[in-house]
């Protein structure tokens, strides 16, 4: 009836799981019952569980990624604390079992549920409004993609209370993953998590490429397009050329464990070098699918703090593309050592290091768009540098490991932990608190607080350089990763000083924290009334903050490069606004709960199929398609939003903007 | 020449002006931006060219799923470990069936949509109908190949190259099983909704689908099937 399903999946006998689950339980049923108290549940509903507007979809994707961003991050204290502790003698706090499945999951969290869906938010949020339009080519469909990341993101949660999460590393290699050597059903959880928020990615990917290609505002060429939007269009590209490829390994792999075929068994003919080719053709493009947009949320930080045009526009989009076809030609360095032979490894050693190429040029691009502009050290600004010198350093240690010689010697060492720690930390998470920080006044109406800002920064800063570097020093001393348990006595200085790095980074995190709260607090002071309170250079900036819902009332028409600006420079040039235009009525696709639906459904057919609970799988399957029928039934896809409310909407901004615009004049008499 | 309307001409001319790249009426080169297309100039495409542009994108991520199950095929060709090859497996006149029903059902898919366009309900539902029996078909022929080779203990857990043929052969089933759900989905919405614009944008894609799971059936019947008997 139940199929692998039994009281003893629950960890009664492991207290670390055991109170996390419930204390995790506990904040969800406070959480859910002080929505029910408060009646939040039908502005929830209305407002963001059903919604399909872009800008919500992409707050809800930055909240599930921040969320999992924590959880992550606790893994990875528990990780750094128990190797500090587990030296010599002492066996530390964690079994090894325990420990194993801890490092599966801070990187399963961190790639698949912290990092993809912030990176994915941020698209959402930010692309249609630097395109000037009002919506995305594919609204409901996003809302399915994002409650379907969601959808996995709480399967690999509940692997924390119900059974077991996979002791296999974030990718899990066969034949270890195969049932014979793994029969819980830690792996399982991983597959249908994983495959399931695959899916939801896919079709984000599919939505964008057809978004940026499809529909950008009268005069929005592509060679007009913000950085960026561009670089979210080559990861939109990238995740349709390989998340299929991790769709069907991850199929195949699930048909070996759960039907004993034998596509990657070590006998019967099975081919595990099959998985590692398929799996990295997927994962390496993965890295650039996360890094590309942070370099697009980079540039335009460094463009609207140094008041210039982004350098080198032109060469940074071909760069842009570059990567983006070559991230596909370099994944067999993650096997070097694998036996493919000096010729093939030769090959992609040499691809590796081009691919270096293109993120020099990016770099240079960066520092010429300082030189010579006038920078604002503000919070956005302090981690793009800060993001230069880490991810220069990153960038130069991969290039070692691009050398095959010198992989063979620190391959799986703690060396290679620092390295990806290096770029993915250094380039993505900096990336992401950086666009954090700039685009929250466009989506909540006020700004973050400096202070709290910049102190999280520095500790964030220093804490990643204390918590890495004793790690590459133990890395090229031969210390391998995911150790449960350290031998060597010597390492334990080098083990303890990450620790304190980690510390440094616990309190950069609680900067953070106050930074919000602080700026909730604060926040009719840190009002943004203009829409534009970085002095932008494109279309996002054009909107009052928070945008409305349609984003723009006006389609913009755009006449150049950096399309705000350009508007901009017209109205302080005449003194004066453009002629106010007619305002008409506004299509905007209705809500749908498909999205929810559908997940919901996927989560019973995902659980069902880990515990191997048939009838429900086949349930859940069925309602799953029963939604989109049900869905494809509608009959109103849109409503009309009025031209009184356009208008009125519109007519705040423009005064705000009628306000600046005399104190500029003021100011110019002023001086002249 | 006749008085009376020419519903389908009509509805050629119509068909025309919704193609705004008028693919194949127009010369090569530069003559400015297209209305409607989502050129960077005009503002975003309409709807019917952004449904049918994504549902191209997705098409190829779907043929990208397929080629890994190729490639898998590939390097497990000879994986047999001891049990029957590919030339054991080879039934070249039912596979010639399976390959004659899908084509055909191809054909009348493009029949059908010919249909859509001369807004005919009934020969719209007529070739559906025709092109989901030759579907039904297809499956049934390949489902009778899978018992048949299951009963002479030929499964997918027997070798690593089975596991790669029923893998390869099986995704393409699944997909035409599925297509054939969602044309009945369709057929339903054909009937008690008629051609609403959003009923003929799915339309577009289903027949799309419907092709390209044709174009990779080539591929399997190549490799598979035809390079398999020669084998």
């Amino acid at each position: 009836m139940f199929g692998k399903l039994s009281w003893s999946a629950i960890p009664f006998d492991q207290p670390i799981p055991l109170i996390t689950s419930i204390i995790l339980i506990l904040v969800i049923a406070g959480t859910l019952g002080l929505i029910t108290w408060k009646r939040w549940w039908p502005y929830l509903w209305n407002e963001w569980i059903t919604s399909v507007d872009h800008k919500r979809i992409g707050i809800m994707y930055g909240l599930l990624g921040v969320v999992m961003l924590i959880r992550g991050f606790a893994d990875a204290i528990m990780m750094r604390t128990q190797q500090a502790v587990a030296v010599g003698g002492s066996q530390g706090y964690l079994e090894p079992e325990h420990y194993n499945q801890i490092f599966s999951a801070h990187g399963t969290i961190m790639i698949f549920f912290a990092a993809m869906p912030l990176v994915i938010g941020f698209m959402n949020f930010v692309v249609p409004l630097q395109l000037g339009v009002r919506d995305v080519a594919f609204p409901t469909m996003n809302s399915v993609s994002f409650w379907l990341t969601a959808s996995g993101a709480l399967l690999v949660n509940l692997s924390l209370f119900i059974g077991e999460f996979a002791r296999t590393g974030w990718l899990p290699y066969p034949p270890l993953s195969e049932g014979s050597y793994s029969p819980g059903v830690g792996v399982d959880y991983y597959l249908w998590a994983v495959q399931i928020s695959g899916i939801g990615t896919l079709m984000t990917g599919i939505n964008f490429v057809t978004t940026v290609l499809k529909m950008r505002c009268p005069g929005m060429s592509y060679l007009r397009m913000p950085m960026f939007t561009w670089t979210a269009l080559a990861s939109s590209l990238l995740i349709v050329a390989v998340f299929p490829i991790l769709t069907a390994t991850l199929a195949m792999l699930s048909l070996d464990r759960v039907f004993g075929w034998h596509f990657f068994t070590a006998d019967a003919g099975g081919n595990p070098m099959m998985f590692m080719n398929l799996i990295w053709a997927w994962g390496h493009p993965e890295v650039y699918i996360l890094v590309l947009p942070a370099f697009g949320i980079f540039s335009e930080i460094f463009s609207t703090f140094s008041g210039k045009p982004l350098f080198g526009y032109r060469s940074m989009v071909a760069a842009t593309l570059f990567i983006c076809i070559v991230a596909m030609m370099t994944w067999l360095h993650h096997f070097f050592t694998m036996g493919s032979g000096p010729a093939v490894n030769t090959a992609f050693g040499i691809s590796t290091s081009v691919i270096a190429v293109g993120t020099g040029v990016k770099i240079y691009n960066w520092i010429f768009t300082m030189y010579g502009g006038r920078v604002r050290m503000t919070v956005p600004m302090l981690w793009s540098m800060g993001f230069i010198f880490t991810f220069v350093i990153g960038g130069m240690t991969g290039v070692l490991l691009a050398v095959p010689p010198a992989d063979f010697l620190v391959h799986n060492s703690m060396f290679l932990v620092a390295h990806f720690h290096n770029v993915i930390v250094g380039g993505v998470v900096f990336a992401l608190f950086a666009g954090l920080d700039y685009w929250f006044p466009k989506a909540f109406g006020f700004r973050l607080h400096e202070g709290w800002g910049k102190a999280s920064f520095w500790f964030a800063f220093v804490g990643f350089w204390v918590t890495f570097t004793p790690l590459y020093i133990l890395g090229l001393e031969g210390m391998t990763r995911r150790l449960q348990h350290v031998n060597i006595e010597e390492w334990r200085p080098m083990l303890q000083l990450s620790v304190v790095g980690v510390g440094l980074l616990v309190v950069g995190a609680a900067c953070q924290v106050i930074m919000l709260v602080v700026s909730i607090v604060q926040r009719d002071k840190l009002r943004d009334v203009s829409g534009d309170p970085w002095d932008g250079r494109s279309l996002e900036w054009a909107t009052p903050s928070p945008a409305p819902f349609f984003n723009f009332a006006i389609m913009p028409n755009v006449e150049g490069e950096e399309a705000y600006w350009g508007i901009k420079v017209k109205a302080i040039e005449s003194q004066r606004l453009s002629e106010e235009p007619e305002y008409h009525d506004i299509e905007m696709p209705v809500n749908s709960p498909v999205g929810f639906f559908t997940a919901a459904f996927a989560s019973i057919t995902g659980f069902a199929l880990i515990w191997q609970i048939w009838w429900l799988a086949g349930l859940g399957f069925a309602a799953a398609i029963a939604g989109f029928v049900v869905f494809a039934w509608r009959d109103v896809h849109e409503f009309h939003v009025p031209a009184e409310e356009v208008a009125r909407v519109e007519r705040a901004r423009r005064a705000s903007r009628e306000a600046l615009l005399e104190q500029i004049a003021a100011a110019q008499g002023a001086t002249a | 020449m006749t008085d009376h309307p020419l519903p389908a001409a009509v509805e050629t001319v119509r068909r025309v002006r919704e193609d705004p790249h008028r693919l194949g009426h127009r010369g090569h080169g530069n003559e400015g931006p297209v209305e409607g297309a989502g050129h960077g100039e005009t503002g975003p495409a309409r709807k019917r060219i952004i449904v049918g542009y994504g549902f191209w994108i997705f098409l190829l991520s779907d043929i990208v799923m397929f080629a890994c199950l190729f490639a898998a095929f590939a390097v497990q060709r000879g994986a047999t470990a001891g049990g029957p090859g590919i030339k054991e497996l080879v039934d070249i006149p039912r596979v010639g069936w399976e390959t004659a029903a899908l084509l055909l059902s191809s054909y009348t898919c493009g029949l059908s949509f010919a249909a859509t366009n001369a807004r005919s309900k009934l020969w719209t539902q007529v070739f559906l109908l025709i092109t989901g029996l030759l579907g039904l078909l297809f499956v049934g022929l390949e489902l009778a190949e899978f018992i048949g080779l299951a009963q002479r203990g030929i499964t997918p857990q027997a070798s690593g190259f089975l596991s790669a043929f029923f893998g390869l052969v099986g995704l393409h089933g699944v997909h035409v099983t599925l297509a054939g759900m969602w044309l009945l989905t369709m057929m339903a919405q054909v009937q008690l909704k008629g051609f609403r614009p959003e009923i003929v944008h799915r339309l577009i894609c289903f027949n799309l689908f419907w092709h390209a799971l044709d174009i990779v059936w080539i591929g399997i019947f190549t490799i598979v099937y035809l390079m398999g008997a020669v084998a």
